[in-house]
């Protein structure tokens, strides 16, 4: 594996949590690397630390210890306003929960990265563009007639997508996906399923926790994790 | 961006961000309805001094008076700054309806009526001869009898409503003013022999200042009467104060302060004169200075209700802090989301501001109209009150007070905003910067949905 083409590098990630007195250890030295346009499926039973680690790597979590290195460059030494921008401009998220705001439209909450990472007045000047390729996403991910919807009147299928075109609205180089089809039957996962193969042949880097494993092969590499241990 | 439309939704969309508007405009009504009148009944009364008192007055509390008034007087008549100048008796005594046991003790003003008209409102406060003051001490019915002006509650009740039942004319009343001439020195003037003075005087008029305490307790005579009656006009004529009005555009403060330095150089010029030890116990002292323990009453009442409504606007802040502390807990989801996509903490802070920043305005938006509107109503509202239920804010008979204050002030309405907004950033601001701590992850765990 060269170097040059790993997006994403984990090494030696320790997470705990407290609980009460004593301290849970989540996650016990965790090495991972993901080259560029891999699609990578982290699997584990429940409780394995899989959610843990993926939000370690997004930097929406801190680790107790060990480096998160994004193209080389290690993610524990940026600033705060960096790490806002790195998570605006680098990564999209898609969680199993959906996590749309219940008060902005489908097409709203499609755009909310573009408006999050600009002053008013860049907002001005892109909101046209922003606007435009909000509605395009949509209409790629089958929700062109939804885009004035509110979240709730739309079906858990439906959410989700909204939720995937959300994550590329600011073309991230990485998706971050937490068990993206865990909430939905198994028609409309397995359409979801086929959004990710196709962002994945146009190029997309994808690392999606599952713990389903029919899920899972639908991915490039599956990475399976362990009492915190990739196994 | 996102923060104008976040927070314009929040307040549009969840119930909750009502009530905290709702609490907000309710403390704005409030605060705008009762420091509208009782700063309106503080002018109110401040002006009704001022009016009744002049801008200055050279004057002592001693009930022996001053000598060499009137050269100082003469002396203030040709100052540029000054408009008029009116010396004045003061003193107390008895007064009782001819023929009559029953006296009743009363605070006796001696005043030339037109000097004194000049300096302070004395001819608006008369109500047959408030055209004519100079005839203020002639009874309509015989114009060559002594005339005096009675303070009106002394002569007069009024009704439920406030309003005095006036006769067409005054009516023909004898009245016998008794007072106890003094020395110079403090002495009984007739000590040994008759120690009083007494005359009788005829109604000629009433006057209502407004100010309960004057028109209830004094009686207008004519200057020279009151000073015979007094004992002040023996060889070396004295008087009790001196009222003076100065010029439109005189700063007050430095108007008092010229005034003060002419009694300076006017006490050393009379160095050595005949009863000249009475001129140190004078004091040169504004109207404000000069009815200060009146006004003091009040504005400490002023200052017991500002107070008191600094406790409401604490209560608001308790308020919207409780709102917001439920509103942001119920929006950690969003938070999380936000951060997620790269919203700042600061800014997620900023955009619970925005939203708080939106209720403190349209509260006291409607605060402020709702206050409005009923403050432009209060007075038909107290009528209607009173008519329907017999309920008065203040009774009439009772308190020498008019309408009810209804004029909104502009700077306190302003000043009432600013701490209304205020409260709501100040409640809003410690929960969204605690949510605004938290790590995304934790917004989002499935056990904050």
């Amino acid at each position: 594996m060269s170097n040059n083409n790993l997006i994403l590098e984990a090494e030696q990630i320790y997470k705990s949590y407290p609980m009460g007195l004593a301290k849970v250890e989540v996650l016990k030295g965790v090495d991972l690397a993901v080259r560029r346009g891999e699609f990578v499926a982290i699997v584990g039973a429940s409780g394995s630390g899989k959610s843990t680690l993926l939000h370690i790597l997004g930097v929406l979590d801190k680790p107790d210890s060990g480096v998160v290195k994004f193209d080389g460059q290690d993610l524990s030494r940026l600033g705060s306003s960096q790490l806002n921008k790195f998570r605006n401009k680098k990564v999209g998220f898609v969680f199993q929960f959906y996590h749309l705001l219940d008060e902005l439209t489908v097409l709203e909450n499609v755009f909310l990265p573009v408006m999050a990472g600009a002053s008013v007045i860049g907002w001005l000047g892109r909101s046209g563009w922003a606007k435009k390729r909000a509605k395009e996403l949509l209409e790629q991910l089958g929700l062109g007639k939804r885009a004035e919807h509110k979240p709730y009147q739309l079906s858990g299928g439906e959410r989700q997508r909204a939720a995937i075109a959300r994550a590329l609205m600011n073309e991230p180089e990485l998706l971050l996906a937490d068990e993206p089809t865990g909430n939905l039957d198994s028609v409309t996962g397995n359409g979801i399923l086929e959004v990710f193969e196709r962002l994945h042949r146009g190029g997309q880097t994808i690392v999606m926790v599952t713990h389903d494993e029919r899920v899972a092969k639908r991915a490039d590499r599956i990475i399976t994790l362990t009492d915190g241990k990739i196994a | 961006m996102y923060k104008f439309i976040l927070a314009i939704r929040y307040l549009v969309k969840r119930r909750i961000s009502w009530l905290a508007l709702v609490a907000v405009a309710l403390c704005v009504f409030i605060v705008i309805v009762v420091m509208t009148v009782m700063t309106g009944l503080v002018r109110d009364f401040k002006e009704k001094n001022h009016e009744f008192t002049g801008d200055c007055v050279v004057g002592t509390e001693s009930l022996t008076g001053f000598p060499y008034y009137e050269d100082f007087s003469k002396e203030l008549g040709e100052e540029d700054f000054i408009e008029a100048v009116s010396p004045v008796i003061k003193s107390y005594g008895l007064v009782s309806a001819a023929h009559s046991q029953r006296s009743i003790g009363v605070e006796i003003v001696g005043i030339d009526p037109v000097s004194f008209s000049r300096a302070t409102n004395f001819a608006q406060t008369l109500h047959y001869r408030s055209a004519n003051a100079a005839k203020a001490f002639e009874p309509e019915y015989d114009p060559n009898l002594p005339g005096c002006v009675l303070g009106i509650d002394l002569l007069l009740n009024r009704d439920a409503r406030g309003k005095y039942l006036f006769e067409p004319r005054p009516s023909r009343t004898a009245l016998e003013v008794t007072c106890f001439p003094l020395t110079a020195k403090g002495a009984l003037a007739k000590a040994g022999t008759d120690v009083v003075n007494t005359k009788t005087f005829y109604f000629s008029d009433v006057s209502q200042s407004g100010l309960a305490r004057v028109d209830s307790d004094v009686v207008y005579l004519p200057f020279e009467q009151a000073q015979v009656l007094c004992g002040m006009a023996g060889a070396v004529k004295r008087d009790g104060a001196i009222h003076i009005k100065f010029r439109p555009g005189m700063n007050l403060e430095r108007g008092c302060d010229k005034v003060r330095t002419m009694w300076q150089k006017f006490v050393e010029s009379k160095a050595g004169a005949e009863s000249a030890q009475l001129l140190k116990q004078v004091r040169v002292e504004s109207w404000k200075e000069y009815r200060r323990e009146t006004i003091a009453a009040m504005e400490k009442e002023q200052v017991i209700v500002t107070f008191m409504f600094a406790l409401v606007g604490l209560t608001t802040v308790f308020i919207v802090f409780v709102v917001f502390y439920m509103i942001v807990s119920h929006k950690s989801k969003d938070i999380g989301i936000l951060k997620s996509v790269g919203v700042s903490s600061g800014n997620v802070v900023g955009l619970f501001l925005y939203f708080a920043f939106l209720v403190g305005i349209f509260g006291s938006a409607l605060g402020t109209l709702s206050g409005w509107v009923f403050l432009k109503n209060i007075n038909g509202i107290e009528a209607w009150l009173y008519e329907h239920f017999g309920f008065q804010l203040w009774d009439r008979s009772i308190y020498a007070i008019g309408a009810i204050p209804d004029q909104i002030s502009a700077k306190v309405l302003a000043v009432i905003i600013i701490c209304a907004i205020a409260a709501c950033l100040a409640g809003a601001f410690l929960p969204s910067r605690r949510a605004s701590r938290m790590e995304p992850v934790e917004s989002l765990q499935v056990s904050q949905l």
